[in-house]
C-alpha cells in the first residue's frame, strides 16, 4: 500500500490533460503529512483567474467525474478537482476517514493551492456534504468569498419518512460492506452502470482503474461506512451539523443539478434540498441518473453559464420572489354567479343517450367550500402543490377551485401522456398531496407523496362536515398551476402558472370572445372544462372521452347544442374532423340549414394547423357560427387568432404569389400581446421589421410565469427578460400577420441559408399524388441538404415524383424518399414528429454502415 | 498566362484544356497520345520518364497536373511510379523552371477511410488508412504538393469527386454499358446520398485554381456539384438520358461485399478493370457528400450547370449519338 501519491496512467483516461495533474503536500489536521493527486486547470499558468470551482467528488469516483468541466472552462475561471485521500491517484489510507477530516482535508488542500479568487463549491455524491461543511467553516470564519454552490445528487440529511437509500443501505449490511465495496469490484463498477445511458467502455474504465485491487478499495469500503445512517455514528453530529447550518448560505447563490432516475439520490433528497434552501435553483435533468454529469453532458457548460451569470445577477430574475400586488382570488366569478343565479347551469354533463348531469352554480359553489374546508382540515397548506388523476368533470372542477379557494397549487397532467409519462411528469413536480380515480391510485405509489392520496372514491365524504369561510384570496404571484406540456416535442416540462397570470388568461378569453353569462362553452377541449367556472360562463361537457378528442361525434355535439344551449365550441382538429365524418349526410351536399344549429355562435378550432377545407365543411354544419382558429402553446394561449374568411384570403395570396407566403397564417396579436421576432441571423435581437424569419418571441401578461425544476429550459426561454422565446419560427407580414413557418428545432441549416420545413411541405402537398409530405434536413449543421419525405396514393415513377416535388419545392431537394406513413406525435396524433423523421433519414441515406 | 496541363486527354483534361484555352490563355498539353483540343500546342511525352522536358515546360506559368493511372486494378510499383514519382519530378521540374502556379488533381478518396461521409469537409490525406493502391499514391503525391508550397510556389490540390458528362467513357459508358446488358445494380436499395460533379463545373474549379492559387495556395478542396443525390437516382437519371433500361435489381451490402472481395482475389493484377471490387461497392453504398463552401470562396467559383441540367445535356449528347448512328 504506498503511501505517496501513485503514478497516474494518463493514456487510459480519456477526456483528461495531463498538464492539469499535480501532486498537493500537505499537513492534516493530526499533523500528518499527505499527498493529494489534484486536477488544476491553472496548474503551470501565468495569468490570474476571476473565479475558482472547487469540485468535490463522492464515492467511488473520483476527479475524472469532472475532467469536462475542467476542459470547457474558459480561461478566467480556474478548476480545481482533488482526489480525496485513500481515492483516486491520492495517497491510500490504512483506516477510515471520518466527514470531519475530509472537511479539513479539503480546507487544508484548498489553502495550499494559492487560492486568491472568490470560490463557487461544486459537489456529487457524499463529496456534497463535505464541500458543504468546509463551504460553512469558511463563511462563518469569512476567510474567503463564497460565491456560489452547486449541488449534483448528494444529500445532508436523512428525511425521516425514508429509511435511507436503499442500495448503500443493502452495501452497509452487516456481512455486505466489505465483499461488496472492497472485496469485489461490484460497488466500484455498479456505480457506472447505475448511469441512465449506456457509458462509453473506455470512460467506465477509467472511472474504475484507481480500484483495482482491494487494496485500492480499502476507502470505498471506508466511505459507506462512515454514512451515519445510526443516530449515535460518529459521524453523525457532523452531518447534522451541516444539515442545520445551511441556514449560512441563506445569501450565497446556490444551484441543484440533479438526475431524477437516480435511484441512491432520489427527488426526495432534493426536495429535502430546496426546503432548507428555499432560493436555490434547479435544474432537473430528466432521464439523467446518478452520475447526472455523465447521463446530462449538457450539465457542465450550463454550470458554467450559471457561473458567468453570478456576477452580473444574471439568474437573479428568475428566483422566485412574491409581489406587494393585490390578492388573487380565482374563484369570485362562481360566488358571483351562484348568488346572482343559482340555479343555473354551470356544469352540465351530457349523457350517452341524450340525458344529462346538470350542476347549478349554487350547487358547484356549495362543493367547493366543502372541499376547500376539508383540504383544509385535513392539513393542506397555502402554497403546497396538489395533482390530480381525475378526468375532467363536475369533481375534478369543484376540486380545483377547491385547491385554488385555499392557496394551493394545482398540478395538471393529461393521461395522454401515458402511465410513464405521466409519474415521470408528476414526480418532477413533487406534488404534496394527490387525489386519483381509483384506477389511477396505483400510479400514485410511484409519485413519493408526502402528504395525502385520496380516492375520489372517498372524496364525496371529504369535505361534509365543514362550513365557514375564510380567506380565499392569495399573493398573486404565489404558484397556481404546473401545466405539462404535450411532450411531443422531448420529455413533458412543467410550465408554472403564478395567480395573477392564471386570471389574465381568464380575463383575456373573456374580453376577446366576448364572453357573457348567456353563453354556454361546449368544452370538447378539456382546458375549457376547467376555466368555465373562473370565466362565469356555464360548460356543457358533450358526451365523448375527452382525453382522445376524436371521439366527439356530430350527434354528441348536437346534443349538447339543442339540450344545454351550447354557444362556443373549442375543439381540436381531430374532433372537428370526426364531427365532419359523422354527420348524417355528405357535408358537401348539406344545404344550409339556419334553424338546426342555430344556437352555436363561434367555433375556436386550436392544438395543430388546421386544413381550411375542414374549416369550410364545418361552416357548412353550424352555418351561423364564426370559426376562429387561436395560436398559442402550453406556455401562453391564446396569443393570436384568425378567422376562416381571412385563412382563405391568405391562401390565395399564397396561390397569387404576393409578399412572402410562407407557412400557416394564425393571424394578428391578440390586444394586449406583444409579438416580435429573434431574426435567424441575428437572434440576439428583438425585430418588427415585417418579413423576417426568426423565432416568434411574445409578451404577455397571461403568459406562464416560469419552468418548474428547469431552471436552464427557462433560462434559455427568457433570454429576452419579460419575454418568452415560443421555440416556432415564422415571421411576420407588412399587415402583421403571423406566420408560422414551423419549429426552431425543425430548421434546416442549408450553407445557402435556413429552410423552414412547413412551407415547402405546404407546396409539395399540393402535387395530387402526395397524400402527406414533411422536410427535414440531413447533414450536420449548417451543411445541410433537404429530403423530402412523402407518403403517396397512387403509382408514380421516381424520377417523375422527383421532378414534380423539384418543380414545386422553391428550394434544392437532394432526395425524395417514400414511406407508407409519417411518424406523428403521440399525443395529438397531428404533428408530424420530424425529430424521428429527420433521424430516419439521416441514416437511410448514410448507406450501409 | 501559360498554362500547361498533363493528362489532358480524358474527359475533366480535356474540358479543362478548353476552359483554358477559351479564357484566352496560352496552353501547353503533354502526354503520350493527342488529345485534339482545339486551340493547344500539343507535346507528345511520357511524364514517367520525360525526354524532352526543357521543350515543353519553357516559360510555362502555371501547371495543371491531372494526369494519373486511375484503374482499380495494377501493381503498387506502377502506381506509385505514375502516381507519385512522375508527380514529383513534375513539380521539381516546373520548380526549376520558375512556374510558380502548381494546381493537382487529387481524389477525395486520398482521405477515405471507410466512413460515410455526410457533408464532410476535404481533410488531410491519410495514405496510410486508405484503400486500394490508387488512393494511396494520390494521397501520398497530394501530401507531395502541398508540402512544396511556398510564396513563390502556389500549390493547390482539387479533389473533384465522380466527374462525368457528355462523352464520358468511364462512369456514365460503363453504367450505360452494364444497363444494356442488364448488369447493373443497386446495392442495399441505392439510397446512400453521393455528390458528383459534372465536368464543365470541374473544368472551371481548375481554371479559377489557376487564376487564385495564391488565395488557395497549400489548400486541399473539394470539387462537387453541390447537390448530393442517391445513388439510386444518380443511377437512374444516367440510364434515363442514355435511353437504356432502369436499374431493377438490388442486392443487400453483406452480398456484395463478399462477392467484391471475392472477385478482387480471383481478378489479381489482370490489367482490365473487374466487375465488381469491395471498394467499389463501398462507394455505391456508403453517403460521400461534402460541403464546398470553402472551395466556393477561395476559387471564386460557383458550379453553373446544375445536376439537373447536366442529365438534360447528356440525354441530349446520346440523342445526337443515336441520330449519327442510325
Amino acid at each position: 500500500m504506498s503511501r505517496v501519491g501513485r503514478e497516474v496512467p494518463f493514456e487510459e483516461l480519456p477526456g483528461i490533460n495531463p498538464e492539469w495533474s499535480r501532486f498537493v503536500h500537505v499537513i492534516d489536521s493530526e499533523g500528518v503529512n499527505r499527498t493529494f493527486h489534484v486536477l488544476d486547470t491553472h496548474h503551470g499558468h501565468n495569468n490570474s483567474p476571476d473565479l475558482t470551482l472547487v469540485c468535490v467528488h463522492g464515492n467511488p469516483t473520483w476527479a475524472y467525474l469532472w475532467r469536462n468541466l475542467l476542459a470547457s472552462a474558459p480561461p478566467h475561471i480556474r478548476v480545481i478537482a482533488l482526489d480525496q485521500l485513500g481515492m483516486g491517484y491520492s495517497e491510500r489510507l490504512t483506516s477510515q476517514r471520518t466527514l470531519a477530516q475530509r472537511v479539513q482535508d479539503l480546507s487544508s488542500v484548498v489553502n495550499a493551492l494559492n487560492v486568491t479568487t472568490p470560490v463557487v463549491s461544486v459537489a456529487h455524491d457524499w463529496g456534497g456534504p463535505i464541500s458543504l461543511g468546509w463551504v460553512e467553516q469558511v463563511l462563518a470564519g469569512h476567510e474567503h468569498p463564497i460565491a456560489g454552490v452547486v449541488l449534483l445528487n448528494t444529500a445532508v440529511h436523512q428525511p425521516e419518512e425514508f429509511s435511507g437509500p436503499g442500495l448503500i443501505r443493502l452495501a452497509r449490511a452487516r456481512g455486505l460492506l466489505a465483499p461488496v465495496t472492497q472485496y469485489s469490484p461490484l460497488f466500484v463498477r455498479g456505480t457506472t452502470l447505475l448511469s441512465g445511458k449506456r457509458m462509453p467502455r473506455d470512460v467506465a474504465r477509467a472511472f474504475a482503474l484507481p480500484y483495482r485491487s482491494a487494496a485500492d478499495r480499502l476507502s470505498v469500503r471506508g466511505f459507506v461506512a462512515d454514512i451515519p445512517f445510526e443516530p449515535d455514528h460518529p459521524s453523525r453530529s457532523t452531518l447534522d451539523n451541516i444539515a442545520d447550518s445551511l441556514s449560512l448560505l441563506a445569501t450565497t447563490p446556490v444551484l441543484l443539478c440533479w438526475g431524477p432516475r437516480d435511484p441512491v439520490f432520489s427527488d426526495q433528497y432534493l426536495r429535502d434540498f430546496q426546503s432548507r434552501l428555499p432560493h436555490a435553483l434547479v435544474h432537473r435533468y430528466v432521464g439523467a441518473s446518478h452520475l447526472v454529469s455523465e447521463d446530462a453532458p449538457e450539465l457542465f457548460s450550463d454550470v458554467l453559464q450559471w457561473v458567468d451569470g453570478l456576477a452580473i445577477g444574471a439568474f437573479e430574475e428568475l428566483t422566485p420572489g412574491h409581489s406587494d400586488k393585490a390578492p388573487v382570488d380565482l374563484g369570485i366569478q362562481v360566488r358571483d354567479r351562484a348568488h346572482e343565479s343559482p340555479r343555473d347551469s354551470a356544469i352540465t354533463v351530457m349523457g350517452k343517450h341524450g340525458q344529462d348531469l346538470r350542476v347549478s352554480w349554487g350547487v358547484l359553489d356549495r362543493r367547493i367550500q366543502e372541499f376547500a374546508a376539508g383540504m383544509r382540515s385535513a392539513g393542506i397548506k397555502p402554497g403546497e402543490r396538489i395533482a390530480f388523476l381525475i378526468p375532467p368533470g363536475p369533481e375534478l372542477i369543484a376540486l380545483i377551485y377547491a385547491a385554488w379557494n385555499i392557496g394551493a397549487c394545482i398540478v395538471i397532467a393529461d393521461s395522454g401522456l401515458g402511465a410513464r409519462g405521466l409519474i415521470r411528469a408528476l414526480r418532477g413536480a413533487h406534488p404534496d398531496h394527490v387525489f386519483a380515480i381509483p384506477r389511477a391510485m396505483p400510479i400514485t405509489r410511484f409519485l413519493q407523496i408526502p402528504g395525502l392520496r385520496i380516492s375520489s372514491r372517498d372524496i364525496s365524504a371529504f369535505g361534509k362536515s365543514a362550513s365557514g369561510r375564510v380567506e380565499t384570496s392569495f399573493d398573486p404571484d404565489s404558484e397556481g398551476a404546473v401545466v405539462f406540456t404535450s411532450g411531443s416535442t422531448g420529455p413533458a416540462k412543467g410550465v408554472m402558472y403564478s395567480r395573477a397570470r392564471i386570471s389574465a388568461t381568464v380575463e383575456v378569453l373573456k374580453d376577446h370572445y366576448s364572453l357573457t353569462n348567456s353563453d354556454v362553452i361546449i368544452a370538447a377541449f378539456a382546458p375549457w372544462a376547467v376555466f368555465g367556472p373562473a370565466l362565469g360562463v356555464g360548460s356543457v361537457l358533450p358526451h365523448m372521452n375527452l382525453g382522445s378528442p376524436s371521439s366527439l361525434t356530430y350527434s354528441s355535439l348536437q346534443g349538447a347544442i339543442r339540450h344545454a344551449g351550447g354557444t362556443l365550441l373549442w375543439a381540436s382538429p381531430a374532433a372537428l374532423r370526426n364531427v365532419v365524418e359523422t354527420a348524417p349526410t355528405p357535408v358537401n351536399q348539406l344545404s344550409p340549414d339556419t334553424g338546426k344549429n342555430s344556437a352555436i355562435r363561434l367555433i375556436l378550432s386550436a392544438g395543430a394547423p388546421v386544413p381550411s377545407s375542414l374549416l369550410m365543411s364545418v361552416t357548412r354544419l353550424f352555418p351561423g357560427a364564426q370559426l376562429r382558429t387561436p395560436y398559442g402553446m402550453t406556455e401562453a394561449l391564446p396569443l393570436t387568432d384568425i378567422d376562416l374568411d381571412d385563412i382563405v384570403e391568405l391562401e390565395r395570396e399564397i396561390v397569387t404569389g404576393s409578399e412572402r407566403p410562407e407557412g400557416v397564417p394564425v393571424g394578428k396579436a391578440l390586444p394586449g400581446v406583444e409579438i416580435r421576432i429573434a431574426p435567424w441571423h441575428d437572434s440576439a435581437t428583438l425585430s418588427d421589421t415585417p418579413e423576417v424569419m426568426g423565432e416568434i418571441v411574445i409578451k404577455a401578461d397571461h403568459m406562464r410565469s416560469s419552468y418548474d425544476s428547469l431552471v436552464f429550459t427557462q433560462a434559455a426561454a427568457s433570454q429576452f427578460p419579460g419575454w418568452h422565446r415560443t421555440g416556432d419560427v415564422g415571421h411576420v407580414d407588412k399587415s402583421g400577420n403571423i406566420w408560422v413557418e414551423g419549429r426552431r428545432s425543425h430548421v434546416i441549416t442549408t450553407p445557402n441559408g435556413p429552410i423552414t420545413p412547413v412551407p415547402v411541405e405546404q407546396r409539395v402537398e399540393k402535387i395530387p399524388v402526395v397524400s402527406q409530405a414533411a422536410c427535414v434536413g440531413v447533414g450536420p449543421p449548417g451543411k445541410q441538404v433537404v429530403v423530402v419525405v412523402v407518403v403517396i396514393r397512387g403509382n408514380v415513377s421516381d424520377t417523375d415524383l422527383e421532378n414534380s416535388i423539384r418543380a414545386v419545392a422553391g428550394t434544392q431537394v437532394s432526395a425524395v424518399l417514400r414511406r407508407k406513413k409519417l411518424p406523428m406525435d403521440i399525443r395529438h396524433n397531428a404533428k408530424i414528429n420530424r425529430e424521428a423523421l429527420a433521424d430516419w433519414a439521416n441514416e437511410v441515406l448514410a448507406g450501409a454502415q | 498566362m501559360k498554362v500547361l496541363i498533363t493528362g489532358a486527354r480524358g474527359l475533366l483534361g480535356s474540358a479543362v484544356a478548353r476552359e483554358v484555352v477559351g479564357r484566352g490563355h496560352e496552353c501547353v498539353v503533354v502526354q503520350r497520345n493527342p488529345c485534339g483540343v482545339p486551340g493547344v500546342t500539343e507535346f507528345l511525352d511520357d511524364l514517367t520518364d520525360p525526354q524532352f522536358s526543357q521543350q515543353w515546360i519553357h516559360g510555362v506559368e502555371a501547371v495543371i497536373h491531372l494526369a494519373a493511372k486511375v484503374s482499380v486494378t495494377g501493381s503498387e510499383h506502377d502506381f506509385q511510379r505514375i502516381n507519385v514519382d512522375a508527380t514529383r519530378d513534375l513539380m521539381e521540374i516546373a520548380q526549376a523552371e520558375g512556374v510558380n502556379r502548381f494546381i493537382y488533381a487529387s481524389s477525395p478518396s486520398v482521405a477515405h477511410t471507410g466512413k460515410p461521409l455526410i457533408g464532410a469537409d476535404a481533410d488531410p490525406a491519410d495514405p496510410q488508412h486508405t484503400r486500394g493502391h490508387y488512393s494511396t499514391t494520390k494521397g501520398l503525391a497530394e501530401q507531395i504538393v502541398l508540402a512544396a508550397n511556398g510564396p513563390a510556389f502556389a500549390t493547390v490540390a482539387l479533389r473533384p469527386h465522380l466527374v462525368w458528362g457528355p462523352g464520358d467513357t468511364q462512369l456514365v459508358g460503363r453504367i450505360v454499358q452494364r444497363a444494356q446488358s442488364n448488369r447493373l445494380f443497386l446495392i442495399d436499395g441505392g439510397q446512400a446520398l453521393i455528390d458528383t460533379c459534372y465536368v464543365s463545373n470541374a473544368a472551371t474549379a481548375f481554371a479559377q485554381a489557376v487564376e487564385n492559387a495564391p488565395r488557395a495556395s497549400g489548400r486541399a478542396l473539394m470539387v462537387t456539384n453541390g447537390e448530393p443525390r442517391t445513388v439510386k437516382e444518380t443511377l437512374q437519371r444516367i440510364c434515363l438520358a442514355a435511353g437504356v433500361p432502369l436499374p431493377s435489381r438490388s442486392l443487400p451490402h453483406s452480398v456484395a461485399m463478399l462477392a467484391g472481395s471475392a472477385v478482387e482475389r480471383v481478378w489479381g493484377q489482370r490489367e482490365s478493370d473487374p466487375p465488381l471490387t469491395s471498394f467499389l461497392v463501398e462507394q455505391l453504398s456508403t453517403a460521400h457528400w461534402f460541403d464546398i463552401a470553402e472551395t466556393k470562396k477561395l476559387l471564386d467559383w460557383e458550379p453553373t450547370i446544375s445536376i439537373d441540367e447536366g442529365f438534360r445535356l447528356l440525354a441530349e449528347s446520346y440523342s445526337l449519338d443515336n441520330i449519327q448512328v442510325s
